[in-house]
């Protein structure tokens, strides 16, 4: 009964002494004096409004990147009890009390830490020494560049976790497929691949390039296995065709897994990342007028409050307001004044002298226009209302000067190839109004669907000249009180989003007072708009927008260009302290910058020598060390160049934090390279102690180096001018001395 | 007709001009000849692509094919009756392909006379296609791929001693490089000689370049050679078609910084460009005195910059520049040069030690603004209207070391000091080389769409999305629109997936170890190499756009087009003999051959019937007219003949 009490309970626990004692130091160099500085510190300045605004749930849109990091830093926040109360306005300023500056920061120094035992695995899991993983692992730790950016409220950190970690689990996952594929830990790591992987696309775009690299590495190793002869070989033909077909099943199944890990999971999971930040911010914010009316409709406040329970259809004789859906350069409205074209512009051309019709980017009374049957005179919506279907004609009556809304061939005010858009005045001079217009929905799923409010996409093309409702871009001089200007393009080519409109605001004209309750009594079915935008709907157009938007700045006093990171030829102070010289500064270990480019370099020429002996055949070193060093390469090396020369492409403004997942790569080479240098090309036992003695002496010149410049990682002891000069070790770096 | 003003905009500097007589005859009646000559090398096209695909895929249904597709296409035939650029580019760069294609089927004789002459024939394509259009470039690369494709695999070739590898080696740098660039210097040797006069377009280049052209008032110019306090002189800002320092008599508008006189960057030569050199604490009386002696302005002086025309000081402040609105307003201030502590600008020369002097023309000047600290630069950005779309001029407080804020003097006008002559600074050929490359691709780049236009997308270009209208707006113009035969494009485009699906298949083929037939077995090699150049060409001419910046428009696809066609003849020839090889009795097989080959080429003259009036003009109400005789054939929206 007992006999389970015969054998004792064995716990055999492993723990690898190095790897602890390196994660212990990693989170003391990373975690020690967090709090300080109590100030803004760089790039805080634009991340901390966003989790200002995460935590009052309000609606923003951020160009730079997908949602996950900012909600990762806000996750922080919210831990720490942060109610958002705070204005990111100025690096330097001091934090107030409700600012819990530690766990806002906690999460990018865990981020950063994590990386020194990752490191290490790595390089154990590409069948490196425990020697050489322990180098990487220390390279990393003592690496100031790294220290200083993930001791901040700053995203690269986390990016470089979530990178080194895709790496890593991917390496797990491959070296557990030659035994034992299908088993738990074998799926555990592929999945963590694939989610890890999207985690870094979700903090940064950047992350991108290092999940191609492994989608392109994943696809390598399955197409040798494709090529993998072994089982079709076995036995007689009558078993081989069965073995081959048993054979197709598993690479079938492999294939299935592997998609489904490394490309539909992270979909998904991206998707899933904005759905948590849709379903966060609710609140309409600053930032809404860039997103279309539906959308901002669907927000908490803002113009859900004006649309709520207006009409949905659009009949003759509605109120409207006319938006342009491009939004660019700012939103505005249709929009028409008293005022008169001047009889002639500054240059000498002339104009009709009718009303002006603009784009107004405020909200104005002047922007209600009434939509009218030219068959009938009245102005009402009559009873039931008659809704304004794809291709029916119109006229557009300007609400405040019941003028009709006309165009004609009279160029246009500053684009002179188009048509100028006026509202008729008749100074009975040969000129008739020409102010039909046909209604054409952009977004129809028939012909004949009716004109929706804010849901539909319409363009307005003239029925006499054919030319199209278009917002110029322009803006007026002072006549035109420096409103859009809004032209009739006859040659419209394809669909531009300048050329269509959306009726915004709405409701059905009962401008006869004692009508009043009747319309209302007939007033249609009142529908929620904001139920109507689908998660999807609002994904497509945030992510669309987030692609699309451009920031002008593009200048910084710190910004560098791609070449100038690997000399490390600039750097980015990240603060200063108000009265004395204690000063940040984003500045890489320059004794490590300089031999991880050695070592790409040698890398770069070994691997050359190697593959031009190979194709005379002639092998220099055994062919599981050339595996190796392919392989090592192959991550390393090619995690270096993709992370950094797509740069080389952008036009984005540039900076040397930019740089830090390439170099972090790049570190990783060094102990592949030296390994590989002292176990085959030092033969001889004297070459080989001469080499760890060289070792050990460029390692406490790295320790040197980062003892040196911690003062200006870590922001303290506070140094004064001539120590602060006898670290400028570059003319090109911006160390900051204070004149007095 | 803007259009290709646009895209031969580069040409008029390239090496065209060979080709493009005197402006004034082509406007009159020698246009015929032209065209015949553009169109001469339009259809050499056909034969060229005939033979590329007969070569590669030694199969004459698959090279006839080709030849149909490209014969009968609307798009190649409007693009080569004008005279354009294209044509010439796509001549030459099937002239490469060919000639490339050629000579690899010639590697078992290196080194015969045949195997020369389809070298060095390759190279002097490749110069013809880079002196055309920059999109040539991109032949090179495939060309160069190919070439390194081929020496790898000689190297791995163990009976070949080094020695004959070394041999492939220097044969192909000298035909494939030396051989190319030769050509193309010379090409520009020539067009330097030929163009030697001063034109419009001299305020682009640098003050160096503009002392080569006669006409030029730089060309043999003898002026003062140290700048010297009280002398007038212009100033060029340093970026590559940077302007001259300028002012005029109207201020900044309201709004827009201080309401101080404008001071902005021109390009072109201008009396208000002059400005007089002046100490920071004297007034400008004794300078003016004849008797008084010269003094040299040194590197590390302050001093005064003087409009000669409006006598206002060069000045800045700390209201934000009109357009780039981190930096400073710079502006004109003061009266007959009287100003404030702000019109002082400390003059240096990069990389000079304090109390040299500073030469005209040679020496490249940093102004700082001393009271600011901020350096004076051009940003190269457009002003509005009211600043004359001239180019604005700011003080930036970012002190980086770009040509944006460095100048050198160019005129330099001082009556007391000796002229001197200044062929010194006559620029090497290198040198005029690369500057005028640098200026072609920033115009190149500098062709940004603006915001509101509507653009051609890459992504329009495969599905033909849009066509360019080449003449004719109204109902009663003879129209001529480019748009490709749509019936060939699309089956261009069905293709490529179709040959992503056999090259898939056939490799995971091959690399299971399928035992396949000799005939398979060439099927394979067919599909897999030749194809594999072929969609390399196409991708090389393709996927470069996505990333430009530029306006492109939808005639930069037909290089990629060529190759599109190619592909499409080599793809349906092999899959119509993998059907044949499948269905096994050779009487069916044949059939099924011989009738798909039909079929297809019936398609594409049937198409072509339908839309040749696309290419031959058409007159008569536009498509969108119900009435019209195309109305039925305008399958897309978009379309607009």
């Amino acid at each position: 009964m007992l006999g389970f009490l015969k054998e004792p309970v064995v716990v055999t626990a492993e723990i690898n002494v190095n790897l602890v004692a390196l994660t212990v130091l990693a989170l003391i160099s990373r975690l020690w004096g967090l709090c300080y500085p109590r100030a803004v510190v760089f790039d805080e300045v634009y991340y901390g409004q966003f989790v200002s605004l995460y935590m009052k749930r309000i609606f923003f849109v951020d160009d730079s990147g997908p949602p996950f990091g900012h909600m990762l830093l806000a996750l922080g926040g919210y831990l720490g009890g942060f109610d958002g109360n705070f204005l990111w306005n100025r690096i330097g300023a001091e934090y107030s009390m409700n600012v819990p500056v530690w766990s806002l920061r906690l999460l990018p120094a865990l981020a950063g830490a994590f990386c020194v035992p990752l490191a290490y695995q790595i390089l154990v899991e590409l069948h490196f020494s425990h020697c050489a993983a322990l180098g990487a692992a220390l390279l990393i730790l003592l690496e100031n560049s790294l220290i200083t950016q993930s001791r901040f409220m700053l995203l690269e950190s986390i990016l470089i976790f979530f990178i080194l970690l895709a790496v890593l689990s991917y390496l797990k996952f491959y070296n557990l497929q030659k035994h034992s594929a299908f088993c738990g830990s074998w799926w555990f790591w592929l999945l963590l691949t694939g989610v890890a992987c999207s985690c870094a696309v979700g903090v940064k775009y950047m992350g991108l390039f290092t999940y191609l690299l492994l989608l392109a590495t994943a696809g390598l190793h399955f197409w040798h296995m494709i090529g993998d002869q072994n089982l079709s070989n076995v036995c007689s033909t009558a078993c081989k065709r069965y073995y081959l077909s048993l054979f197709m099943v598993s690479l079938l199944c492999h294939f299935l897994a592997r998609a489904l890990a490394l490309i539909i999971i992270p979909m998904g999971l991206y998707l899933s990342f904005f759905y948590v930040h849709l379903a966060l911010l609710y609140r309409s914010g600053p930032h809404d007028q860039i997103m279309t009316s539906a959308f901002q409709a669907s927000l908490e406040g803002g113009l859900a409050r004006i649309t709520q329970g207006q009409p949905l259809e659009v009949a003759y004789g509605s109120q409207i307001t006319l938006r342009n859906v491009l939004g660019k350069p700012v939103q505005c409205w249709l929009h028409s004044h008293t005022n008169t074209y001047p009889i002639r512009y500054e240059n000498g051309r002339g104009s009709s002298h009718q009303q002006q019709v603009t784009c107004y980017p405020f909200k104005d009374v002047n922007n209600w226009w009434i939509v009218k049957d030219p068959g009938m005179q009245q102005l009402v919506v009559s009873n039931p209302p008659r809704p304004v279907r794809h291709g029916h004609i119109v006229q557009l009556v300007h609400g405040i000067t019941t003028r009709y809304l006309n165009t004609h061939d009279v160029a246009a005010p500053l684009s002179p190839h188009s048509q100028e858009v006026s509202c008729y005045i008749d100074y009975n001079i040969s000129m008739p109004a020409q102010n039909l217009w046909r209604v054409e929905i952009v977004n129809r799923e028939s012909d004949t669907d009716v004109w929706k409010t804010i849901l539909s996409e319409v363009r307005f093309v003239h029925v006499n000249t054919s030319a199209v409702l278009k917002l110029s871009g322009a803006s007026l001089p002072e006549w035109g009180y420096r409103q859009l200007e809004v032209v009739g393009e006859k040659l419209s080519k394809g669909y531009h989003q300048s050329m269509v409109w959306n009726v915004e605001e709405h409701r059905y004209g009962k401008s006869q007072e004692q009508k009043e309750r009747e319309v209302e009594l007939h007033s249609p079915t009142q529908m929620d708009i904001s139920k109507n935008l689908s998660f999807m709907a609002k994904f497509t157009e945030l992510q669309w927008k987030i692609l699309t938007l451009k920031n002008e700045d593009t200048e910084h006093k710190y910004s560098s260009s791609a070449l100038d990171w690997v000399t490390m030829d600039t750097n980015i102070a990240y603060w200063l302290h108000p009265t004395s010289g204690a000063q940040i500064h984003l500045l890489g270990n320059v004794a490590t910058w300089a031999s991880a480019n050695a070592a790409a370099l040698i890398y770069l020429c070994l691997s050359l020598w190697y593959l031009l002996r190979r194709r005379r055949r002639i092998y220099d070193i055994p062919e599981d060390a050339w595996q190796l060093w392919v392989s090592a390469g192959g991550i390393c090396a090619g995690g270096w160049a993709v992370n950094y020369l797509p740069f080389f492409l952008m036009e984005k403004t540039l900076f040397l934090y930019h740089y830090l997942p390439a170099v972090t790569f790049q570190i990783l080479l060094i102990p592949v390279v030296l390994q590989h240098l002292g176990d085959h090309l030092c033969r001889s036992v004297l070459l080989k102690s001469m080499l760890s003695a060289l070792i050990v002496a460029w390692f406490s010149s790295v320790y040197f180096v980062y003892c040196t410049f911690s003062p200006l990682t870590y922001g303290q002891p506070a140094l004064s001018p001539p120590e602060l000069r006898a670290l400028r070790w570059k003319d090109t770096w911006n160390i900051l001395i204070r004149k007095h | 007709m803007m259009l290709i003003g646009l895209a031969g905009y580069l040409s008029g500097y390239d090496g065209t001009f060979p080709f493009q007589k005197p402006g004034d005859r082509y406007e009159q009646h020698n246009y015929i000849g032209m065209r015949g000559f553009c169109a001469f090398l339009g259809s050499c096209l056909v034969p060229f692509a005939y033979l590329t695909v007969l070569e590669l895929s030694k199969s004459l249904p698959a090279a006839l094919l080709t030849a149909f597709i490209l014969i009968f296409d609307t798009g190649c035939i409007t693009l080569s009756q004008y005279i354009l650029l294209d044509p010439i580019l796509m001549f030459f760069l099937m002239g490469a392909v060919l000639s490339m294609v050629k000579c690899n089927s010639r590697a078992d004789r290196p080194f015969s006379a045949s195997w020369w002459f389809w070298l060095s024939l390759t190279g002097v394509s490749l110069a013809g296609a880079m002196g055309v259009k920059f999109v040539g470039l991109f032949v090179v690369l495939l060309v160069g791929l190919n070439t390194i494709y081929d020496l790898w695999d000689l190297l791995g070739n163990l009976s070949l001693s080094l020695v004959t590898f070394g041999k492939h080696l220097l044969a192909r740098v000298l035909c494939l490089i030396v051989l190319p660039l030769a050509l193309y210097t010379a090409v520009f040797a020539v067009h330097f000689a030929v163009l030697n006069r001063s034109g419009p377009g001299d305020g682009f280049f640098s003050s160096a370049f503009q002392s080569q052209l006669i006409g030029n008032n730089l060309h043999n110019v003898s002026i003062p050679e140290h700048l010297a306090y009280g002398s007038v002189v212009t100033m060029k800002n340093l970026r590559m078609a940077g302007g001259y320092l300028h002012s005029h008599w109207h201020l900044y508008p309201e709004g827009v910084g201080a309401r101080q006189q404008q001071v902005t960057a021109y390009l072109h030569k201008d009396l208000n460009n002059l400005w007089i050199i002046k100490k920071h604490d004297s007034d400008t009386a004794d300078l003016s005195d004849p008797s008084s002696p010269v003094e040299f302005v040194r590197h590390g002086d302050i001093i005064r910059l003087e409009h000669k025309e409006t006598s206002r000081n060069l000045h800045s402040h700390q209201h934000e520049a009109p357009l780039t609105r981190k930096h400073f307003q710079v502006t004109g201030y003061g009266i007959n040069g009287t100003g404030d502590s702000n019109d002082f600008w400390r003059i240096e020369v990069v990389g000079r030690k304090t109390g040299k002097l500073i030469k005209v023309l040679r020496s490249r000047v940093r102004l700082t603004h001393v009271a600011t600290g901020c350096i004076l630069g051009s940003s190269g950005k457009t002003l509005p209207k009211w600043g004359w779309e001239q180019v604005e001029v700011t003080c930036t407080p970012y002190l980086k070391e770009t040509p944006n804020s460095l100048w050198n003097f160019e005129d330099h006008i001082n009556p007391k000091l000796p002229n001197i002559s200044l062929d010194v600074l006559k620029p090497s050929f290198a040198e005029i080389l690369l500057e005028s490359h640098m200026v072609m691709i920033r115009g190149n780049s500098g062709l940004k769409p603006k915001d509101n236009e509507v653009t051609s997308k890459p992504w329009h270009w495969p599905i033909n999305y849009q066509g360019l209208r080449f003449s004719g707006v109204n109902e009663t113009d003879y129209r001529v629109y480019l748009l490709g035969n749509p019936v060939i494009w699309w089956l261009n485009l069905i293709t490529i997936g179709l040959y992503l699906l056999i090259t898939v298949c056939t490799a995971v083929a091959l690399k299971r170890g399928v035992q396949l037939t000799s005939e398979l077995k060439e099927l394979s090699r067919v599909v897999l190499h030749a194809g594999g150049q072929i969609t390399l060409g196409w991708l090389l001419h393709y996927l470069p756009f996505f990333m430009m910046g530029r306006v492109l428009y939808f005639h930069h696809y037909f290089p990629a087009m060529l190759f599109s066609s190619m592909l499409t003849g080599i793809t349906w020839d092999a899959l119509l003999r993998f059907c044949a090889v499948f269905l096994s009795p050779s009487t069916t097989a044949r059939k099924v051959h011989g009738g798909g080959f039909l079929a297809l080429v019936l398609l594409i003259l049937y198409s072509f019937y339908l839309f040749h009036p696309l290419s031959y003009g058409m007159i008569g109400p536009m498509a969108s007219n119900p009435s019209s005789p195309m109305a039925g054939l305008r399958w897309m929206d978009s379309w607009e003949f």
